[in-house]
């Protein structure tokens, strides 16, 4: 990291929401939505995340990814409260569309259904979704 | 307005990159200002110099270059999205060891937090991808 880690934004901090919206295998999204959500940290901006259809299975415990030779990034999720990263929002039909409750995830979330989502996503400066 | 763009699909295969360039067009055309296009995952393929598409049909790479030369449009790949996929301007080739570069001068590497600091800078940031 060099140039691109110029913090002289003005003391500008608008809403950023990074949508995740894709299965953690299969396709690269997730994993590299991931490492711009951590480079986001170092702005100091208003950070936070929503996953919706199939990006709730990001967040399921147990995951094991051994067979796939790609690297396990679970943990990278827990790690993000480190990063000041704290606001993670669910939604609540995408998780039931699928079976799912929040104990199956390996974080700490905010349930709401698509219409809250919606709205959140509404009050956002930047919504950047993968 | 001051648009940013972030293209996260690769040329040809996908239209994300087409639909991209046409709204920075036509954005151009109606006297905003394009400050910057960031290209992610496989949107990086958008700046290979090497591309040799048939003759009757459009070259996504010229295409952009030609638009952030005549109009100061920064074009941005991501570095660590673009090695993983083979794609190095002059210095990273030979920091890598490797025998040849590929990405169109026009273009500039750089790490993702060029994408935050444009969404940070313009007055939106609009994602072209799956």
């Amino acid at each position: 990291m060099s140039d691109e880690m110029d913090m002289d934004e003005g003391g500008t901090i608008k809403k950023f929401m990074f949508v995740n919206r894709k299965a953690p295998y299969g396709s690269i999204y997730a994993l590299e939505a991931l490492e711009v959500v951590l480079i986001s940290a170092a702005f100091e901006q208003d950070v936070s995340m929503a996953f919706v259809d199939d990006g709730v299975y990001q967040l399921m415990k147990n995951i094991n990814s051994e067979g796939t030779e790609i690297k396990n990034f679970s943990k990278t999720y827990r790690a993000l409260e480190g990063y000041d990263i704290e606001k993670l929002y669910v939604e609540q039909e995408s998780l039931e569309a699928r079976g799912l409750t929040e104990d199956n995830l390996i974080v700490d979330v905010t349930v709401l259904p698509a219409a809250e989502m919606g709205k959140l996503m509404a009050e956002q400066d930047v919504v950047i979704s993968h | 307005m001051k648009f940013a763009i972030l293209v996260n699909e690769g040329p040809y295969q996908h239209q994300s990159s087409d639909t991209a360039f046409k709204f920075a067009q036509a954005a151009i055309a109606k006297g905003h200002e394009v400050s910057r296009v960031f290209f992610y995952h496989d949107g990086v393929n958008n700046a290979t110099r090497l591309t040799v598409p048939p003759v009757d049909d459009r070259h996504v790479v010229n295409r952009w270059a030609e638009l952030g030369e005549k109009h100061g449009v920064d074009l941005v790949v991501c570095i660590a999205a673009a090695q993983r996929r083979g794609l190095l301007d002059d210095n990273e080739a030979k920091r890598q060891g490797k025998d040849a570069n590929n990405i169109h001068p026009a273009f500039r590497i750089s790490g993702l937090g060029q994408l935050v600091e444009a969404g940070i800078q313009s007055d939106r940031l609009v994602t072209f991808g799956d």
